[in-house]
């Protein structure tokens, strides 16, 4: 997003024009372009700043406060690994260190192929079933170690055949 | 729309009517529950029901069961869940497979599926009747009233439960007195802290008439619990109705719901009800012919355990850095943008409508002396029924382990129970007959925090699950105190030195000495208890400090550095299955045939071994263990 399409434009405008009658709207404004752009870089946070008067200075901090914010466009598909106290005492860090091993990037980082980031959740509130994970919104259930590369699999041979 | 308390009263004994008589089978048919809470969502539960909305269809049993989707069971590691009225049986642990069998045996044939039964684990007996099952028997459901029973969807059958039944007696009497009776009722914060409701409630009560406040904190920070997020999903409007009193007994105008984002279904429903007690104008203009005027609105976290922080989320609602902020001015006096305001917990406002509608003695005859009423608690971890549990106040850590919880799986051994997550500390077998209630956790060096409960067993290293909720705290500090900035991050290092294996006694020393430190000068309650985790398993588990700082070993074969796997050569029998898994090659064959065996035995090269477990986890015949 070196260079905002007319279309994003609109569209983050609208997005802080739907929030106008809010008292403090900021954290709403972000969150909606965050889900719908998935990051939300410098050039957004100006374009924000014009249009609700909060300065870039401030944005950017509240962007960089929060985790669920980032600066840099995530991956197609976001595994998130669970590493809530309950997923944890089960083990979730094993699971973690293989999705790292495997796709060779560290939790916060995205593979370059763009397809894959991996994330360290905190807890999901799914402890019944840890150790958890969650890729783009699908939950999978007591994840062992040895499952890691069929879960990777499965996503990498759904893009072989898009 | 529902105007006066006539009209309220008369919908909800319509609607409980209709609610009964749907339970009872009144109209001839059979009535199935299926759980949505989001274990069982993440199990599949959309497509049970989906499955029995095609078979229903399939098989033409239209006319004789009905079925909809309710709240969390509160069992989940069982889930997912069926339950079918009027018999109350309940089905658990099913498969999509599992649907047809249900419908042609129990609900064509009125036979009960065996096979799909509670077992219980002490007993080996099979459980047909939900209460029946020992897990829920000691449990009693204030703040759970009806999550699991009603359609969170579904405004009437809210409303045949109860709801807004407590609202409406809060209009009807004088503000103070509302306040009263949450006073003499002993209700205390549920998020942690445990001030009195009441107190800080008449805080702002005091405070001179104009724009106030009500903020529900459904912030549920504490990694492994989820009663907040339960609640909201199965009961939201309870606590939409437990704000509104609050509002009313403050003289607020406006509620705000901050909920973390990471409960995608727990926001939809709650934005959901909203909607519909909106439509019925509930909430509004003029409730229910009163004076008082209300409006509820909601904002989502954005992945910040600090916002939990009441001062810290009130900055994050006015759009900026979830940072705390220096108390006094209490929110009470100077909160929501500058206003008087109070910050609830999801599950204290969830007590308040119950309060409301049964009275204050209701209440409080639950509980010890000072801690009244229940109690959720998220149990997970090594015990056998991981789920949600309310329990009376005083109810033993024993109780809740062993009969709630069932024990702990594969016949290990108990070692501790964590409470109140990165804030609390762990309870040993010595205090397994301690009664449980907010003053009782404190004096034993934890805390009742929001009710997270994790249960360990001796696999567990207690110094590695301190340098965990380290490293969690040293992630999620603000930054704004240097006592929690820069000391969080020191003790993580030097946890990670005594893990590592690399630490001395003066390590442990400069620890203790930093760890008071942090206590004593941090600016909120994140970093002021932030070294509870280190000092509560220094004081039950020094033995296990000293082990790793000593003898250079970690006794529950945990920390990496510390362990190593083996191959005992009498019991491979050398199929090599191991050796093919291994990543590195750190197996191969040695020169060694056990008698009997055919082939040589295996061994591991700890040199090259990188310790991924990958070689234990294969072996079948249990040749290779940690050490």
């Amino acid at each position: 997003m070196s260079q905002l399409s007319e279309a994003a434009v609109k569209q983050i405008n609208a997005i802080c024009d739907s929030h106008a009658n809010e008292r403090t709207p900021l954290m709403m404004i972000l969150s909606d372009i965050q889900k719908q752009f998935g990051y939300i870089p410098l050039e957004v946070q100006e374009l924000v700043s014009e249009r609700t008067g909060i300065p870039v200075a401030e944005i950017y901090g509240v962007v960089t406060f929060y985790s669920f914010f980032s600066l840099k466009p995530k991956g197609k598909y976001v595994i998130g690994c669970c590493l809530g106290t309950a997923c944890y005492v089960k083990g979730a860090q094993q699971v973690v260190d293989k999705f790292s091993e495997i796709l060779g990037i560290k939790p916060g980082q995205t593979t370059e192929d763009g397809l894959f980031t991996l994330d360290a959740l905190r807890c999901i509130g799914a402890c019944a079933i840890s150790p958890a994970i969650k890729i783009n919104g699908k939950v999978y259930p007591k994840v062992a170690v040895s499952a890691v590369p069929d879960i990777i699999n499965e996503y990498k041979s759904k893009e072989a055949k898009a | 729309m529902i105007k006066t308390f006539a009209d309220l009263e008369q919908k909800a004994t319509q609607c409980s009517a209709c609610l009964d008589q749907k339970f009872k089978g009144a109209d001839g048919k059979r009535h199935i529950l299926i759980c949505g809470g989001t274990g069982c969502l993440s199990s599949n539960a959309n497509e049970i029901k989906a499955e029995f909305e095609r078979l229903i269809a399939e098989m033409g049993l239209g006319d004789k069961v009905d079925f909809n989707q309710v709240g969390c069971f509160g069992m989940c590691s069982q889930g997912p869940f069926v339950k079918i009225y009027p018999e109350e049986t309940l089905y658990r642990m099913l498969k999509v497979e599992d649907v047809k069998e249900i419908l042609e045996s129990d609900i064509k044939g009125g036979k009960i599926v065996e096979r799909l039964l509670y077992v219980d684990p002490v007993t080996q007996e099979k459980i047909a009747k939900q209460d029946d099952i020992p897990f829920y028997k000691k449990q009693v459901h204030i703040a759970l009233h009806a999550v699991g029973s009603i359609d969170p969807e579904n405004f009437d059958e809210a409303l045949a439960a109860g709801a807004f039944k407590g609202l409406a007696r809060a209009l009807k009497m004088d503000r103070k007195e509302v306040i009263d009776e949450i006073l003499n009722s002993g209700l205390r914060g549920r998020g942690g802290g445990g001030f009195p409701t009441g107190r800080k409630w008449l805080f702002a009560y005091q405070q001179p008439d104009g724009e106030k406040y009500v903020v529900c904190n459904g912030d549920e920070g504490d990694p492994g619990a989820f009663m907040d997020e339960a609640i909201l999903e199965g009961n939201p409007l309870a606590v939409i109705e437990g704000m509104m009193i609050a509002g009313y007994a403050i003289g607020a105008q406006n509620g705000y719901f901050y909920v973390r984002a990471e409960y995608p279904v727990a926001v939809a429903r709650l934005q959901n009800a909203i909607k519909q007690a909106e439509k019925a104008g509930l909430i509004g203009d003029n409730i229910l012919g009163s004076n008082f005027s209300f409006r509820v609105n909601l904002r989502l976290g954005a992945g910040a355990f600090v916002c939990g922080e009441e001062t810290a989320l009130l900055n994050s609602i006015q759009g900026q850095r979830g940072m705390p902020r220096p108390r006094p001015p209490f929110p009470a006096v100077k909160g929501l943008w500058d206003s008087p305001s109070i910050v609830n917990n999801v599950e204290t406002l969830a007590c308040v409508p119950y309060i409301l509608r049964e009275g204050w003695q209701e209440f409080a005859k639950y509980g010890t002396e000072k801690s009244k009423g229940t109690k959720v608690f998220a149990l997970a971890g090594k015990v056998n029924n991981v789920g949600l549990v309310e329990v009376p106040m005083g109810t033993t850590l024993r109780e809740l382990i062993y009969e709630i919880g069932g024990g702990i799986p594969n016949g290990k051994e108990f070692k501790a129970i964590q409470t109140g997550g990165p804030s609390g500390g762990c309870l040993t077998q010595k205090d397994l007959d301690t009664p449980i209630d907010y003053d009782n956790l404190i004096a034993k060096g934890s805390m009742m925090g929001s009710g997270g409960a994790i249960v360990m067993d001796e696999d567990n290293c207690m110094v590695d699950v301190a340098k965990f909720y380290m490293d969690f705290i040293c992630d999620e500090s603000c930054g704004k105190c240097s006592p929690c900035r820069i000391g969080t991050k020191r003790m993580l290092e030097m946890l990670t030195k005594i893990t590592d294996g690399k630490a001395t006694m003066e390590d442990l020393d400069a620890l203790q000495e930093l760890a008071a430190t942090v206590k004593s000068n941090s600016l909120c309650g994140l970093g002021q208890t932030a070294p509870n985790p280190i000092l509560s398993t220094l004081k039950a588990f020094r033995e296990e400090y000293d082990a790793h700082i000593l003898e250079k070993r970690c006794p529950a074969h945990v920390c990496k550095n510390l362990m190593k796997y083996e191959i005992d050569k009498e019991k491979c029998i050398g199929c090599g299955l191991c050796e093919r898994q291994c990543p590195v090659s750190a197996i191969s064959k040695t020169d060694y045939t056990a008698p009997g065996k055919k082939l040589p035995a295996r061994a591991i090269d700890s040199e090259k071994c990188i310790k991924c477990g990958l070689c234990m986890a294969s072996c079948k015949f249990g040749a290779i263990s940690k050490k």
